[in-house]
């Protein structure tokens, strides 16, 4: 499991890049993970999604459905790619710190 | 899509000439792209599965416990001795080649150790080295290897880099079921810890909470709820979805990643508004809130454990029988191992429809329904009201999921269902559909991010395909019954052929229902205007 180095702060990490511990996210990280998701600044809308992917991680343990994330943000699917290059399972995930879903997604 | 990913061009330079080393030769090279990182140890520990450690295949030490190669040997003796299929595949195979070009990862690297037959011989050459007098005496002379670590990275990376899809079985002479021979190769590597996440967080999810997204109950209703209420939006009727409502008649159970992912979701919402307008007596469960089994991808105990919690759940809410959504593997277990491993089932009783008295005696011994089957029946009878034009904004191609088509046959139920809700229908190409559909590329467990060339090569057929219905036909939709094909599909049709969703079969029939109560309703469940609405738009 390696750690990586982002803006002088270092963080456990897996394989791909997610936070080992989410409960360690802040919103320094957040902005530290930008750059690796392809994120160059966060608007206050990348903030919108953030806040409410880890609002609802800590009620529910897991990301929100997809088309529930959209429609709670107003942001429609496209949009949320505009934002998060990678998408809302791997770029706003990661940057909000929430695990990476796996299954048949 | 990550940018060392090779550009189309790239990809379909594809040189099928033999590169000159022996096949005898097992190195390996594990380059970015065509392999799955290893099994976190968390979800090893959590499933009790050996060897939980800290590893990637591109390292140079695996860390295999000392006596790996005895484990790997009692392994395939106990095997060979539990189950004939495999003693007498290994056995029989005369390498007439028929299969060698049916394999879609074949056709998309020119790996020769993609070839169905030279994947099993991987294994076949051990067999023979360590259980026949031939091999014994004669070792390579009669194809015959020691069993190295090199030879067991080389299975790692060849079992990882089969989906278990059965095309080429299709094609066997013989009957050699070759993703049977990829299952006991990766049973064998989970016995000394060489497993990947992305099958193995899955199953350790499952394991906890019912679903391979580790969803507890009070997300799974938030998720349900959430549904309910933006169907009645669309339609403005309010649907009723209960969870683990003891004494319903019928136990619906589908996939996680239709109340999570996208387009999935929008097959979710066929089922909702399907089910509320027959009247169905149903419930969901909380905890058999899974019917994708990634224990078909670990190994036959994995398959057991995983799967014991959909009769565990019928009965503890005492339904008569069970009905199964758009999964594509899950019909696999259900089809050929349930009923031995989980049943008998003798305390539900043989499907039969409430609606139309159809008794499904093909059912009658798992007591499990195919949601395609049941809604077709409906369809033939005459219970759904549909408006067809409700579709008319998509021309639809279909794609038989691996799974559904060849391991329970299920190839006209989706298709009559498709012609019954949409009034552009155009096949694919005969040798890519039904028995002989080309998978997806990213199935038994194979869809995640770090494997993406290996995917885009293997569903280059499939995609291909595609694309020569979306140019001569104009299809802008493929239509399957997969999660796994919903999710892995989309960023492959966007790679190999671009302009062309994807979509359940359920959603169409979510579009084309006419509900009692609906209001005047101008929108898809994607909440896209009609074809109809568009018109009217456009002329006034």
């Amino acid at each position: 499991m390696p750690n990586i180095e982002l803006s002088g702060n270092t963080y456990l990490v897996d394989e791909d890049g997610f936070l080992e511990n989410p409960e360690v996210w802040n919103e320094r990280a957040a902005l530290d993970f930008a750059p690796t998701e392809g994120v160059s600044e966060l608007t206050e809308a990348h903030w919108k999604v953030i806040n409410y992917l880890r609002t609802y991680y800590l009620q529910f343990g897991i990301a929100p459905m997809i088309r529930k994330l959209c429609k709670e943000t107003g942001f429609k699917l496209n949009e949320i790619y505009a934002l998060f290059p990678s998408g809302p399972a791997k770029g706003a995930c990661k940057l909000a710190g929430l695990p990476k879903p796996t299954g048949c997604v | 899509m990550a940018d060392q990913t090779p550009s189309p061009e790239q990809l379909t330079q594809v040189d099928y000439r033999p590169k000159g080393k022996s096949w005898l030769d097992p190195h390996v090279e594990f380059r970015k792209g065509t392999y799955c990182y290893s099994a976190a140890p968390k979800n090893l520990t959590y499933l009790g599965l050996p060897n939980p450690r800290q590893w990637q295949p591109f390292d140079q030490d695996w860390k295999l416990p000392p006596d790996w190669k005895d484990i790997i040997l009692a392994g395939m003796k106990e095997r060979l001795d539990r189950y004939r299929s495999f003693r007498l595949f290994m056995d029989i195979c005369v390498r007439c080649g028929a299969c060698a070009d049916k394999c879609h990862f074949y056709l998309g690297s020119g790996d020769p150790k993609n070839m169905p037959v030279l994947r099993a011989e991987l294994i076949r050459s051990v067999y023979r080295r360590y259980f026949t007098l031939a091999g014994r005496l004669l070792g390579s002379t009669v194809g015959a290897r020691d069993l190295t670590e090199d030879v067991l990275k080389e299975w790692f990376y060849y079992f990882y880099q089969c989906t278990e899809c059965r095309r080429c079985s299709v094609f066997c002479p013989y009957g050699i079921d070759t993703a049977e021979i990829t299952m006991i190769g990766r049973e064998l590597l989970t016995l000394v810890g060489c497993n990947i996440n992305w099958v193995i967080e899955p199953a350790a999810n499952c394991f906890r909470t019912g679903n391979h997204l580790g969803i507890q109950p009070h997300g799974f209703k938030d998720s349900i709820d959430f549904a309910v209420d933006e169907l009645e939006e669309i339609t403005g009727v309010r649907v009723e979805a209960p969870i683990n409502r003891k004494g319903a008649e019928v136990l619906f159970v589908m996939p996680s990643a239709d109340y999570f992912g996208t387009p999935h979701y929008y097959t979710l919402l066929g089922y909702l508004a399907l089910f509320h307008e027959i009247g169905l007596d149903y419930t969901l469960s909380a905890f058999a809130s899974e019917g994708g089994n990634f224990g078909l991808f670990t190994s036959h105990e994995m398959i057991k454990r995983l799967n014991a919690k959909i009769y565990a759940e019928a009965k503890r809410l005492g339904v008569k029988w069970i009905i199964g959504g758009e999964c594509g593997h899950m019909w696999r277990v259900m089809h050929q191992y349930m009923d031995t491993m989980n049943g008998p089932a003798d305390f539900l009783e043989v499907p039969v429809s409430p609606i139309t008295h159809t008794r499904f005696d093909h059912a009658a011994s798992t007591r499990m329904v195919h949601i395609c089957e049941f809604t077709a029946d409906l369809i033939r009878h005459g219970r759904l009201k549909l408006d067809v034009s409700r579709n008319d904004h998509w021309n639809v191609t279909f794609h038989d999921s691996c799974n559904p088509a060849r391991a329970m046959g299920l190839i006209e139920e989706p298709r009559y269902i498709i012609r019954n809700t949409c009034r552009t229908f155009h096949e694919m190409p005969e040798n890519t559909i039904r028995e002989q559909t080309f998978c997806c590329g990213s199935g038994s467990g194979l869809g995640t991010d770090e494997n993406l060339e290996m995917r885009l090569r293997g569903g280059f057929p499939r995609a291909n395909a595609v694309r020569y219905v979306r140019d001569k036909h104009g299809v802008n939709v493929l239509a399957c019954i997969c999660a796994i094909d919903k999710a892995t599909l989309p960023p492959l049709l966007e790679y190999w052929s671009p302009g062309v969703d994807v979509a359940g079969v359920h959603e169409f029939v979510g579009n084309a229902l006419l509900m009692k109560g609906e209001r005047d309703r101008t929108t898809d469940l994607r909440g896209e205007p009609f074809a109809s609405a568009k018109e009217d738009r456009a002329h006034a």
